[in-house]
């Protein structure tokens, strides 16, 4: 090594050195967030924690932010969008944190918008269900389901299917009426009617329905080639359940937002089809980012005791928001609120998802769902053919 | 509109005399606890997700048959059941804030709940699970036959204990005039301390039917408790097998309607026909 090199060296360890001790010693950037830590929603919010307690760890090991060190404050909102309203309302004036991270699931969002929409904060989300009803101009999605999802993902689903060796001719919608899934299904029906499929049975359940038995009998009734299910977290094993007492497998089957692990776990899942940002596989693994953050969010996920610790929409949706809001702080230069939100719409932002932009209707930019399928036990994406695991393509019973 | 098949109906009234039957197995302890002690107690449900969890663990880690999990579960939560109705008369709480305290006693359980076994879903893998008849054209599910079984059985068996034994004359007494039941020697302490013993056991029974058919996570607690208080109101306080009756209606009415008309039409069919019987019953005050 030559003397020039070994200066250079030197001098770049203690520029590091003292830009770390410079950003120890200011009071480090507090970003405030709720999330369902109780509650009915608690089981997903789990993985909401424990991605952002490793993106600030990272992101505090890269030298924090502007050269601060960064503090996330999380309160739990037991699952309730008013007790969401109420808490970010105490982080903006009695916490006074700098910056805002969304909570989990469409109400408690949709609650921590107003709040930020009053208080003029950017609020990055990570899994907001009905992008019409994003009103807020600095409000950006980190789950990017494109402005028109009801059109689009349905779209996107039934051109995976015509594509298959055995395309569907009857289909079958049933669907819980909780909101973010409800209106997917509504936009189903419409897609599946321009598209020329037969509908032979159309079915809503209220959200918390106990018995899918007769439901399950209704399906086995109609008999569709294609059953699309427009069912949120265990709705969707609850009804697979309910179809094996009664000895009946759906041909081709669709699970709006299923719980990930029970669905892929369960025998009764094979080949069931469902919606995603990410999965553990190439081409979405090919990023670096991903990499190191699959490693530790196994390591972590294990350690607090989630069954299931392989990476996928939640996660990576979570994921992304934190690098929507480290891209636009960075990008700004600022922790003005409305410098970021100018940034973050003007420009786009890689994250683990993909490239984002936030120029389109209610600040959302393409749709990037892709159609995952359970196939020996695991969830890979299927569809479009440039995103599917490699070796795999879609399977049909 | 198509009309359904005699199958169809069929299958789908079985669904709904099994899930009735769990709502009727929930509701005996919370009713006879309601009636009989004056206790309103909403803890009934945590008891029987505690339940069903702690069979959980004993069987999938302690690989233990689910239903000799029952050998543990029943004396461990009689004794819970003893534990807070002597807490409950230690402080003298009243029916009504009986059920403000066993409200907060829910979400201790919960909390403890999702401490233990955190917040993530929890599948009991039995070897009941997948199991089913075939009787001519209908299917019968294993785990709800099983679940059927229990609350006839129990329903039946608290009946005749309450109608024929001593100990069930006595505590009918006190749920009538306690005074009076006192100066005849029924000792109403113990009497109340058994009773409410009794009730908890019944809810770790519910509890192992919920963990055979259910998948399980510490919110859903919450989530029976409007449609057991509806057939325990419905069934009658108290009551033995009123419960299990108005549980089996009100499952057998929601699975109809979901049958013929919409899933999302059976909670109003079964509520609407719950004000219907509880207005023209005969004799209602």
């Amino acid at each position: 090594m030559t003397l020039a090199r070994r200066i250079a060296r030197l001098l770049a360890v203690a520029l590091l050195a003292a830009a770390t001790a410079h950003a120890q010693n200011q009071s480090p950037i507090r970003i405030g967030s709720t999330l369902a830590l109780t509650g009915p929603l608690a089981q997903t919010a789990l993985v909401h924690k424990v991605v952002g307690e490793i993106y600030v760890e990272q992101l505090n090991k890269r030298g924090g932010l502007l050269g601060r060190q960064v503090e996330w404050i999380v309160k739990d909102d037991q699952s309730k969008p008013d007790l969401a309203r109420t808490l970010y309302e105490q982080l903006i004036t009695a916490d006074k944190v700098d910056l805002l991270m969304g909570p989990y699931a469409t109400g408690a969002i949709l609650s921590a918008m107003g709040v930020a929409q009053r208080y003029n904060k950017v609020l990055v989300h990570h899994t907001f269900g009905i992008p019409s009803l994003a009103k807020y101009d600095m409000q950006f999605p980190a789950w990017s389901l494109g402005p028109d999802p009801g059109n689009t993902v349905p779209n996107t689903v039934f051109d995976a299917l015509a594509a298959s060796p055995k395309p569907p001719k009857t289909i079958a919608v049933v669907t819980s009426k909780f909101p973010s899934v409800h209106f997917m299904s509504l936009g189903a029906r419409e897609v599946a009617k321009k598209r020329g499929l037969n509908e032979v049975l159309f079915l809503e359940w209220d959200f918390g329905n106990l018995d899918y038995g007769p439901i399950a009998a209704r399906i086995k009734e109609a008999k569709p080639d294609f059953l699309w299910v427009g069912a949120i977290g265990l709705e969707g094993n609850q009804l697979l359940e309910a179809l094996s007492k009664i000895d009946y497998t759906p041909q081709e089957h669709f699970y709006m937002y299923p719980a990930p692990a029970p669905m892929s776990k369960s025998p009764l899942a094979k080949n069931a089809l469902s919606m995603t940002i990410f999965e553990e596989h190439p081409p979405f693994t090919n990023n670096p980012a991903s990499a190191e953050f699959i490693k530790l969010y196994h390591e972590r996920a294990a350690k607090a005791g989630i069954a299931d610790t392989s990476v996928e929409v939640q996660a990576a949706a979570s994921y992304t928001a934190w690098q929507i809001l480290e891209a636009g702080v960075r990008g700004a230069g600022s922790l003005d609120d409305k410098a970021i939100g100018a940034w973050l719409k003007k420009n786009k932002v890689d994250t683990i998802t993909g490239r984002l932009h936030f120029d389109g209707p209610s600040n959302y930019g393409d749709d990037l769902m892709r159609v995952k399928q359970v196939q020996n036990g695991r969830w890979v994406t299927v569809w479009p053919k440039e995103y599917a695991a490699p070796g795999a393509s879609l399977a049909v019973q | 509109m198509t009309l359904p098949s005699a199958t169809l109906l069929a299958q789908s009234a079985l669904s709904g005399v099994f899930i009735g039957a769990l709502y009727g197995l929930l509701g005996l302890g919370l009713g006879l606890s309601w009636g009989l002690l004056h206790v309103i107690n909403l803890a009934h449900f945590a008891f029987a997700f505690l339940a069903a969890y702690v069979c959980y663990q004993l069987s999938t880690v302690g690989h233990l048959d689910p239903l000799l999990t029952l050998v543990l579960i029943v004396p461990l939560f009689f004794a819970l059941g003893v534990l807070v109705q002597w807490l409950l008369s230690r402080f003298a709480i009243s029916p009504l804030n009986s059920l403000l305290a066993t409200f907060g006693l829910t979400a201790i359980i919960e909390a403890a709940i999702q401490w233990i076994w955190t917040a993530d879903f929890r599948k009991l893998e039995s070897v009941y699970a997948g199991e089913k008849l075939r009787i001519g054209a209908l299917y019968v599910p294993i785990p709800e036959l099983l679940t059927l079984t229990l609350a006839v059985a129990l329903s039946f068996a608290v009946w005749a204990a309450m109608r024929y034994t001593d100990l069930g004359k006595a505590l009918r007494a006190l749920a009538e005039d306690a005074p009076m039941a006192a100066a005849f020697g029924v000792n109403r302490r113990a009497m109340s301390l058994l009773l409410s013993g009794v009730c908890t056991a019944l809810a770790g029974v519910a509890g192992v039917c919920l963990a055979l058919s259910f998948t399980l996570t510490p919110a859903q607690i919450y989530a029976w408790i409007g449609v057991v208080f509806a057939a325990v109101m419905l069934g009658g306080l108290g009551s033995a097998l009123g419960p299990l009756v108005a549980g089996v209606i009100i499952g057998v009415s929601e699975a109809l309607t979901a049958a013929i008309a919409s899933p999302s039409w059976s909670p109003i069919v079964s509520f609407t026909l719950l004000i219907a019987l509880l207005l023209l019953r005969p004799g209602r005050t």
